[in-house]
């Protein structure tokens, strides 16, 4: 570790956080801990239910529309997915270098990243919006699933429900992000971190915003790709 | 304690920096790359034991991304290691968790279709395709 105690007193002998990080953001680990758990649990359910059903719709199928798909007649898997893949990763590292620029104490700096994190994050909602509702526009729904099996056979809802209640939890978490990336973009813009003299609040935003990113890279795993 | 915030603000993030921030973007990209050639790889073959595979590879290359947001983005490389392990420890419960319903999932399937020979004929029906009923949905 490079974070090394110099004093005679051990790390657990009071008069310093043993952690060495500050409340707010230990609590935001522990908070991100315990939504992995959510998470997990609907992706396990999810994993559990196809593992019980024979025969799954192929995502390769079902997830093979893009804008102007209909225009150009050529439906390609994976392409409108890993464009919004793309998107989250780029926020992400946008994210990160606003952290960066917070930790030089850089107030523009961080408001600009922070604005190219929320666009990021507005494009991934937009995106999320046009694929419901264009699944929407195909029959598919809570209750209702008009896509049949990978071999043709009849398939339960079940598809459509995991995969709006999930992909939808998740698009919820990206909202939430994005409006908390909003009132930390107000929060910096009108100086409220440098009177106090750290950006340790936007590190905890950035914590939140990668673990939605995190989240992505399981759901776009489950659901699109296998 | 009230002056320790700012002195936990300066002794943090030691590691890190600009190059790394490029390194794990540049990586994050090259195994989603992967991912999606692999994707289509998968979508050219047919269902069998090669399908499996691909998939398996696919888990690791998720579980490889997963590692570099958590440890390099949110930088919990670079915090104590009392402090990972709390966080890393009870995450451990993933495994049991996803062996034993998904374990339970399959062996529900295998006793259906063994005891249950309607339950076998209604999942070899083959689903009417209406191309109709989307278009008045529109």
């Amino acid at each position: 570790m490079d974070t090394t105690v110099t004093t005679t007193t051990g790390m657990w002998k009071g008069g310093r956080s043993p952690f060495n990080v500050e409340y707010g953001k230990l609590m935001m680990w522990y908070f991100l801990m315990s939504d992995t758990f959510t998470f997990g649990a609907l992706l396990i359910a999810y994993g559990t239910t196809r593992f019980a059903t024979n025969g799954w719709p192929d995502p390769y199928i079902v997830f093979d529309k893009y804008p102007l798909s209909d225009v150009l007649g050529k439906p390609m898997p994976l392409v409108f997915v890993s464009i919004m893949t793309f998107i989250l990763i780029i926020s992400s590292v946008t994210m990160v270098l606003a952290v960066h620029e917070g930790h030089k104490m850089n107030r523009k700096g961080v408001a600009k990243y922070l604005v190219l994190t929320i666009i990021g994050g507005l494009a991934f909602l937009s995106c999320q919006a046009w694929e419901w509702t264009h699944l929407f526009h195909e029959g598919a729904w809570w209750g209702r699933n008009p896509f049949p099996n990978a071999d043709g056979t009849i398939s339960t809802t079940n598809f459509s429900n995991f995969f709006f209640t999930i992909t939808g939890f998740h698009g919820f978490h990206v909202f939430s992000g994005v409006c908390i990336n909003i009132i930390m973009l107000i929060m910096v813009l009108r100086g409220v971190f440098d009177r106090r003299g750290h950006y340790l609040m936007i590190e905890k935003a950035g914590l939140y915003w990668h673990f939605v990113d995190l989240v992505w890279v399981f759901v776009f795993t489950c659901f699109y790709l296998i | 304690m009230d002056h320790s915030i700012a002195s936990i603000a300066e002794e943090q993030h030691v590691g890190g920096g600009r190059k790394e921030i490029w390194r794990v973007t540049i990586i994050l990209t090259v195994l989603t790359l992967i991912e999606l050639v692999l994707g289509f790889t998968m979508f050219e073959m047919n269902e069998g034991v090669g399908r499996h595979f691909v998939k398996g590879a696919i888990i690791i290359l998720m579980l490889a991304k997963a590692f570099y947001i958590v440890a390099y983005f949110m930088h919990l490389k670079h915090e104590l290691r009392s402090m990972i392990l709390t966080i890393i420890v009870p995450l451990t419960l993933f495994v049991w968790f996803i062996l034993a319903f998904l374990g339970d999932g399959d062996s529900f399937r295998n006793y259906k279709n063994k005891w249950d020979r309607g339950h076998v004929e209604r999942s070899m029906e083959k689903m009417p395709v209406k191309t109709e009923d989307t278009h008045h949905l529109e």
